[in-house]
């Protein structure tokens, strides 16, 4: 379902110099497949996911989520192709302030372009346990029910890929396990391929498949 | 989820700035506003004032002061042209198949500072304003031809003079001040008779009185030019006078005067009027109150309307009149239009580009207020970017959002607009008889709201721009 080859990543120096952050030869993931990516800090975990979604582009090599190579398409293409296929959750949730916890979630479906289930949206909702919350804004939610509301916001197109950075890095150790179960079931009820990129052990641990990104990013090896 | 309820979101997401510039925006559409509907009725009353008739007989001379006189009461007082002219209009054949109402006016009195006109009652019988609105009374009748010293009184005259029907007034000439009650006993009283409605026009601010009375008035029995000489000889030296007292003395005969309007006669005559005056009799005691013949008569103007059943003599009878050697015959419709655009016109102009740039003054405002808002927005745009949304489309909402303020402030502005218009109406009225309402609009406030939305474009391109070219991924990291 997921397929990089020979991805190299680097960014420009203030002095001109570039900084090489990923050089990854191969890596996959199949249909529907859980798997958590551990790495010390700075090893290149973030500028994966970003280049998975199509956030950033890689300097060269190719990803390919489904049959498409997203590498080939255009910044607009690929910003419907990541509304469409590919579910993110943030580290700090990062759901709009003006919003109430229904609209971020249909706000996710708006630019997809496609139709906006608001029965979908709400369903969402009830089954993270915010189905009383629906009318709340951010501001008036605890960090757990934040990040909850963008675990359903990530799964609102039924993507094909989720990617979490972090998700239980903000959230309060009583939570943890509640934002990790509800990703793992989320993808599995709708066959969702999950990446999760996690420091917690606890969290890592829970995974079949963990992967070191510093064994098989060679800019870090180098 | 619409792209506006998106923009809206963000608007309130920043209640309180987002409100103040609105209301900047509001401000100057208030302005714009204000301007456009004030200048737009007192443009509409001004130009209709003159629609009762369609030409202005008169002396020959300067057109506009004819027409400030007449309609506007404004100014100083034309020369005179014969009472007979006003005969032959409505019964000689050369004038009166092309004319269907004629009425006489001869101005050139006051009662304390408001214009005392005399005319006959068909003025108000005859005349409509405004189109086609007849006149009313909000007390009383119309005067009658056959009680000379009758009069009606405007609705404002009425209002801020506390006149009512039954009370008598003393015309006065202009220039002479009446000092608390003590009245000018120069006059005989007039009674007043009735109370116009309000019209909106300028007669709101007039006097009127029956002509006949007014040539019952020995000083004027020349005609009302002689009025204005009277005062202006009135303000020459004492030794003046005095010699003019001796002339006066073998010049009992008022009339002698009157049918002569050379200055020599009405010199004397006014002179015989003054002395009577500073004798300090009684004010009319050397008066005829005969009335005096026609061929002795003067007047200040004609009000004419044609026949509008036969348009080709209608259209015929000014350069009949102006073919006269004594005579001009003019249409107050197209002088007004002439002054307003030329004059007023530019001032309106004037207050119109003032208040629009207070207008692009507060659209500067919206760029200051969502650019700057654009640094602290930047993670949310590009977590929005993230969720899929495309460059164009943030770049769209910001521009959405410049225009729901826009226009927000512009609905704010109308409001107020109009606001300020039935707050400044009252006093308006009290200085101009013109009475705006605050629901009056006009149909260029309609240019107002293609015009916000181009502003609002222009202003929020810059920050749209920044939205556009936002780095997704520099700023999520950022605030990671």
């Amino acid at each position: 379902m997921l397929d990089l080859r020979d991805v190299k990543k680097s960014f420009t120096e203030p002095d001109g110099g570039e900084l090489p952050i990923l050089d990854i030869e191969e890596f996959h993931l199949d249909e529907g497949e859980q798997m958590a990516l551990v790495g010390r800090s700075g090893c290149g975990k973030t500028t994966l996911l970003y280049v998975i979604a199509g956030i950033s582009r890689p300097d060269s090599g190719m990803v390919k989520v489904g049959q498409w190579d997203i590498t080939l398409f255009t910044e607009a293409e690929r910003d419907r192709f990541r509304a469409e296929q590919i579910g993110y959750v943030f580290q700090t949730f990062n759901l709009l302030p003006g919003f109430t916890a229904l609209e971020n979630v249909l706000l996710g479906m708006r630019f997809a372009g496609g139709h906006i289930d608001r029965a979908r949206a709400k369903h969402l909702l009830e089954r993270v346990g915010l189905g009383h919350r629906m009318t709340h804004r951010p501001g008036q939610l605890s960090v757990g029910e934040q990040q909850r509301v963008s675990v359903a916001r990530a799964l609102a197109n039924q993507p094909r890929l989720l990617l979490a950075d972090e998700p239980t890095a903000n959230v309060d150790a009583g939570h943890q396990q509640q934002v990790v179960d509800m990703l793992r079931d989320g993808c599995r009820e709708d066959n969702v391929a999950l990446m999760v990129v996690t420091h917690t052990p606890e969290v890592a641990n829970q995974f079949d498949r963990r992967d070191n990104l510093e064994h098989f990013n060679r800019a870090v090896v180098a | 989820m619409s792209l506006w309820k998106i923009a809206w979101r963000s608007i309130q997401q920043r209640a309180l700035a987002s409100a103040l510039t609105a209301f900047a925006v509001g401000l100057g559409v208030a302005l714009v506003v204000a301007v456009l509907v004030i200048h737009g009725v007192i443009d509409q009353s001004f130009r209709r004032g003159a629609q009762g008739y369609d030409l202005i007989v008169g002396a020959k001379g300067e057109q506009i002061q004819l027409v400030l006189n007449t309609v506007f009461h404004l100014g100083q007082a034309t020369e005179n042209i014969p009472y007979t002219y006003y005969e032959e209009l409505t019964e000689s054949p050369r004038f009166s198949p092309a004319v269907e109402v004629a009425i006489p006016v001869a101005m050139g009195h006051a009662y304390k500072s408001y214009p005392v006109i005399a005319t006959t009652p068909d003025m108000f019988d005859q005349l409509k304003y405004l189109g086609d609105r007849e006149y009313e009374f909000s007390e009383g009748r119309n005067f009658k031809t056959s009680e000379p010293f009758e009069a009606v009184v405007g609705a404002t005259v009425a209002r801020k003079l506390h006149l009512k029907v039954g009370d008598t007034f003393r015309p006065t000439h202009p220039g002479v001040e009446i000092v608390g009650d003590v009245e000018d006993t120069h006059h005989e009283p007039v009674k007043i008779v009735g109370v116009l409605a309000h019209t909106g026009t300028p007669n709101d601010r007039a006097i009127f009185m029956n002509l006949e009375g007014f040539y019952k008035f020995g000083c004027h029995q020349a005609g009302p030019s002689t009025v204005r000489r009277f005062m202006e000889k009135k303000e020459k030296t004492s030794a003046e006078e005095h010699a003019h007292d001796k002339d006066a003395d073998h010049s009992e005969d008022g009339e002698d005067h009157a049918h002569d309007a050379d200055e020599h006669g009405a010199d004397e005559h006014d002179s015989h009027e003054h002395k009577t005056e500073e004798h300090g009799t009684d004010g009319h005691a050397g008066h005829s109150h005969e009335p005096i013949a026609h061929q002795d008569r003067q007047l200040s103007a004609i009000l004419v309307c044609t026949d509008h059943s036969k348009p080709a003599l209608a259209m015929q009878l000014p350069d009949v009149i102006n073919a006269e050697p004594d005579a001009q015959a003019i249409a107050p419709a197209r002088v007004i239009s002439e002054l307003f655009d030329g004059i007023i016109g530019n001032v309106q102009l004037i207050l119109v580009i003032l208040a629009v740039l207070v207008v692009v003054v507060a659209g500067i405002g919206i760029l200051v207020s969502i650019y700057n808002s654009m640094s602290d927005r930047r993670h949310e745009i590009a977590v929005m970017r993230a969720l899929g949304a495309s460059r164009i489309l943030v770049g769209t909402v910001i521009l959405l959002e410049s225009i729901l303020l826009s226009l927000g402030g512009g609905l704010v502005g109308l409001l107020l607009g109009h606001g300020l218009v039935g707050i400044l109406a009252p006093t308006i009225a009290e200085h101009t008889g013109v009475i705006v309402s605050a629901f009056q609009f006009q149909w260029n406030e309609l240019i107002l709201i293609p015009g916000l939305i181009v502003l609002a474009s222009l202003v929020g391109y810059a920050p749209a721009a920044v939205a556009y070219r936002t780095d997704v991924a520099k700023s999520l990291t950022t605030n990671q």
